[in-house]
Order: structure tokens, then C-alpha cells, then sequence
């Protein structure tokens, strides 16, 4: 008798989707029909290693911290490129090193924007 | 199945019979779940317990859990201070039921060599109640082996119906346990008389 071959696979997924579900689906019966139930005040707080949770769970980040973060991963970025540059500083032509000039003065202008724009002061 | 005699003349002949309230109870016996919780050098001893060397996991009791939602035991691992007191209070009434206490060592049980000391909660026993008690300073991690068999047995020898079936399956019986807060000199209440009575002297 000649079978599809792939049929294997698919009971296979089935059997391995029911194992998954099976286990849950008999917890989700359990809670819902059998498990003592005994709500409370304590109980139904939130986790809190045994103290008493304080405070709002939605905080604000001030957003003056992503312009900090982001200036510290250009220059982050840019030691990268610095120090094969710096390796092979000897060998390179006069043109390279112009390049590389353009580069840091891009961002060391971008800097002192950032600084005069006050963004360096934590407020 | 009450017939102890049958029931074993049957074994003889390949026919095991059971009940579903054996059957239950041997589940719940066998999958103990401790909380993650230490509170002085006993806790040492119930790490080493559930190491290699004693390996509690012959006791399906080794799965810590990190969580009181998800737990069924809490071992009172060593000294609970006042300080520490209403926390532990409020972990256990944050487990869900069934749950079980294990008071592990002297500390926990009276105080121990600190119950002289302002700060020390004289027993755990005034707050929670506690199933097993664990002798020691600390006990070796055969003694909570010992204990964690003594609270198997406890529970596959709970009915589930009648009068005196277990708090978790009797409606009426509160599921929590009131929280002491920090008084001026002392807790307060600085015991729960519904489950501790001061001893009485006898001259």
C-alpha cells in the first residue's frame, strides 16, 4: 500500500501540538472546576519579595537621557574606526588623512552643537 | 478502600486498586515545591540539602521556587526577626493552597540562642501555622530530608472530606493570615491567637 510520505510528519505535528496543549488545557480545567479557591487582599497583590508594592507601575524615563545615550554611541562608534587608524596612521596617504579629519570634525561639530544646545547638562 | 487485608491479598495476585483521594494525595505528596527563602545560616543546610550529596529531588521536592504563586512549602529557614516577620506572613499568604510550613532549627521554632535578643520573633509558630518542626542549630539536611518525609506522610494521610479535611478544602477556613504591623516597642499584634496561645504555667 502505497502512504504519503509527509503523513508522518503531520501526525507527528499533531501528536507534538496535543502534548503541548494537552497539559495546559487539563490545568486551565483544573483551575476552573477543581482548584480551592481563596482569594484575598494579600494574595491578590502583586509580588513584591513580602513588602507591600509603593508607587505606579508606569514610570516615566526622561527623554533627555535617548539625546545622552545616542552622543555616547557615536563617539562610542567612532573609537572603532579610531584605532585602525591610528595602527596604520604611518603608512597612509595625505588624502586618508584629510578623510579621517572630515570625519572627526563632523562629529566634534555635532558635539558642540549638542554642548551649546545644553544638552550635556543633566537637568 | 478501608480493607488493608484485601487490598494487600489482591496485591499478592497482580491487582492494584486505589482511590481517588490516595491517588490525589500521592500526587501532591510526591511534588512538594519549596519557596526560594533563607533567612539565616539554616538556609545553608537546605541549599546543601537540595545539592547533589542529599539531593532532595528523590523527594520531588527540589524544584525552589523563585515565586510564592507557584509554591506549596515554605521552609522557615532560620531566624525570623520582628523586621522580617510580616514579610514572611505576607509570603505565605501569597502562596496558593494547599500550602505547608516547615520551621527549620531553633530560630525559627522559639528564637533559638537569640530568644533573649529584642529584635527576634520568639517562634514562627505566633503567625503562621506550621506543620513540621525541625529540631537543630542548625539540623543537618538529613533532619529537613526527615521532615520533608514527615510532612509526605502528613498529607497522604489527609482526607478530603468529613469535618477535619485540610484548610484548603473547606470553604469557611480563611486562606490568609492577618499581617502584623510595626508597633511602638513590639509587633502588632505580637501573636495571632487564633492559631497560638501563650503556654500556660503550671507551679
Amino acid at each position: 500500500m502505497q502512504t504519503n510520505s509527509y503523513l508522518v510528519l503531520l501526525l507527528l505535528m499533531v501528536a507534538a501540538v496535543g502534548f503541548a496543549i494537552g497539559p495546559l488545557a487539563l490545568a486551565w480545567v483544573w483551575a476552573h472546576f477543581f482548584s480551592p479557591r481563596k482569594p484575598g487582599k494579600d494574595k491578590n497583590a502583586i509580588y513584591e519579595c513580602g513588602l507591600e508594592s509603593t508607587g505606579d507601575a508606569w514610570i516615566h524615563f526622561r527623554s533627555e537621557y535617548y539625546l545622552y545615550g545616542i552622543i555616547f554611541l557615536v563617539f562610542d562608534v567612532e573609537t572603532i574606526f579610531l584605532l585602525p587608524f591610528a595602527v596604520a596612521f604611518t603608512g597612509l596617504s595625505v588624502g586618508a588623512f584629510v578623510a579621517m579629519m572630515v570625519f572627526l570634525v563632523l562629529l566634534v561639530e555635532g558635539l558642540v552643537w549638542a554642548w551649546r544646545k545644553g544638552l550635556l547638562t543633566w537637568k | 478502600m478501608t480493607d488493608e487485608g484485601l487490598k494487600s491479598e489482591l496485591q499478592k495476585q497482580g491487582v492494584y486498586v486505589t482511590s481517588l483521594q490516595e491517588l490525589y494525595n500521592w500526587g501532591r505528596a510526591n511534588s512538594v515545591w519549596p519557596l526560594t527563602f533563607g533567612l539565616a545560616c539554616c538556609a545553608i543546610e537546605m541549599i546543601a540539602a537540595s545539592m547533589a550529596r542529599f539531593d532532595i529531588a528523590r523527594f520531588g521536592a527540589e524544584v525552589f521556587r523563585p515565586s510564592p504563586r507557584q509554591a506549596d512549602l515554605m521552609i522557615v529557614a532560620g531566624t525570623v526577626t520582628k523586621k522580617m516577620a510580616p514579610l514572611v506572613v505576607r509570603l505565605f499568604n501569597q502562596m496558593p493552597e494547599p500550602k505547608y510550613v516547615i520551621a527549620m532549627g531553633a530560630c525559627a521554632i522559639s528564637g533559638g540562642p537569640f530568644k533573649q535578643g529584642y529584635n527576634v520573633l520568639k517562634g514562627v509558630d505566633r503567625y503562621i501555622p506550621v506543620d513540621v518542626v525541625i529540631p537543630g542549630c542548625p539540623p543537618r539536611p538529613e533532619a529537613l530530608i526527615h521532615a520533608i518525609m514527615t510532612l509526605q506522610e502528613k498529607i497522604l494521610n489527609q482526607k478530603l472530606t468529613g469535618p477535619d479535611r485540610p484548610r484548603h478544602l473547606n470553604a469557611e477556613v480563611a486562606g490568609e493570615y492577618p499581617v502584623p504591623t510595626y508597633g511602638k516597642h513590639d509587633l502588632e499584634p505580637p501573636n495571632n491567637p487564633q492559631i497560638w496561645q501563650p503556654p500556660t504555667i503550671k507551679r
